[in-house]
């Protein structure tokens, strides 16, 4: 059965984009078909970081407003043929992603693959509402810094509320993604601990995917970072976070934290 | 003993983490029905005004929020030769 996962966030640039296409492109190498949704209508740009906007045709909203049928608006991936893209339009209509027309997709989306990630567009307005209205599970990605924290918080309040599952009475799984975590300044005492983050929100952990130039040179060519470079720091925590997500049970590490005996002299010291 | 200063810089995150825990105890208890107090601000003032006429910018209504109990202070100031409304009185 279809699975519906909602990635978001609140704040904005914290990663939600990265994390759909990393997790889309690790759970596709399952062999499981999977499809990335972009909700971000009006600034699109999954189809930049899945390496797929010269081959845009179609979007979402040629869908829902029937100009075109799904298949046609669906671009396969060139490296994994289990994973899909579906496209936000650029157009600047907000009204152009209607309650009706997203259920419709959505239900179609369904009969056809075994994963379906929608990128939410930040903020708490039409977008992210309907990015996460018929989602089963929600990965909240999350900084280790106030502003993003306090925005999941508010994230994690409209999914309680706002979803179909929340207003059925049913549970939707929330997780948590600590993305840009530097476990030598968390230890220093200058960025919030994963524990802290933990604490404050109070939702299960999915992942921690570690501050990396690799997340950066995988969107500069256009690839998810865990197609572009599968055994770098960031590539290997998405994996493990997929993994868990399909239900797996994965051991949690936090990346960077295996120092040399020279950091942790030195590191102890400077916390102390 | 810049270099001692360096070593003993106090560390910032239990400070966001403070932070964090005492914004969201109270964001968690007003988002949703936030414009509680203006609510109740005007239903009592209708209420008041049903009897006496009273200058809207002479009311204060105070919330606070403790950790068991939340306290709503209403003031109101009414002046001596304030118009008693006869009719409703009666009515």
């Amino acid at each position: 059965m279809a699975k519906v996962i909602v990635v978001t966030s609140g704040k904005g640039g914290v990663g939600k984009t990265t994390s759909t296409a990393a997790l889309g492109a690790a759970l596709a190498q399952r062999n499981e078909k999977t499809v990335v949704v972009d909700f971000d209508v009006g600034l699109r740009n999954l189809d930049l970081v899945m390496g797929a906007e010269r081959r845009v045709v179609y979007d979402i909203v040629n869908v829902i407003q029937g100009d075109a049928k799904l298949p046609q608006a669906l671009i396969r991936d060139k490296r994994l043929d289990t994973l899909f893209l579906l496209p936000a339009s650029q157009t600047r209509d907000k009204d152009a992603l209607t309650p009706e027309g997203v259920e419709r997709v959505m239900t179609d989306l369904k009969r056809h693959f075994d994963w379906i990630i929608c990128d939410s567009p930040a903020g708490i307005e039409r977008g992210a509402t309907l990015a996460m209205r018929h989602a089963d599970m929600a990965v909240i990605v999350t900084n280790p810094e106030v502003s993003s924290v306090r925005d999941s918080d508010r994230i994690i309040g409209l999914l309680d509320s706002k979803t179909v599952k929340a207003e059925s009475g049913e549970r939707i799984e929330k997780h948590l993604l600590l993305t840009r975590y530097d476990a030598v300044r968390a230890e220093r005492g200058d960025m919030l601990k994963v524990e802290d983050v933990l604490e404050i929100l109070s939702i299960p952990l999915v992942g921690i995917i570690p501050e990396s130039t690799d997340v950066l040179r995988a969107s500069n060519v256009g690839a998810p970072v865990t197609l572009a470079d599968k055994t770098s720091a960031p590539a290997l925590a998405y994996l493990d976070a997929a993994r868990r997500l399909a239900g797996e049970t994965v051991p949690m590490t936090i990346p960077g934290e295996k120092r040399g005996l020279f950091s942790k002299i030195f590191g102890r010291r400077v916390a102390a | 003993m810049s270099l001692f200063s360096f070593f003993n810089k106090k560390s910032s995150a239990p400070t966001a983490r403070e932070r964090l825990q005492v914004l969201l105890a109270h964001e968690r208890s007003t988002v949703g029905h936030s414009d509680l107090v203006a609510k109740l601000r005007e239903e009592i003032l209708a209420v008041i005004a049903k009897h006496v006429q009273i200058d809207n910018d002479k009311v204060n209504v105070k919330m606070d929020r403790g950790e068991k109990v939340s306290t709503l202070e209403v003031d109101i100031e009414i002046p001596l030769n304030a118009d008693v409304k006869k009719d409703v009185k009666a009515a």
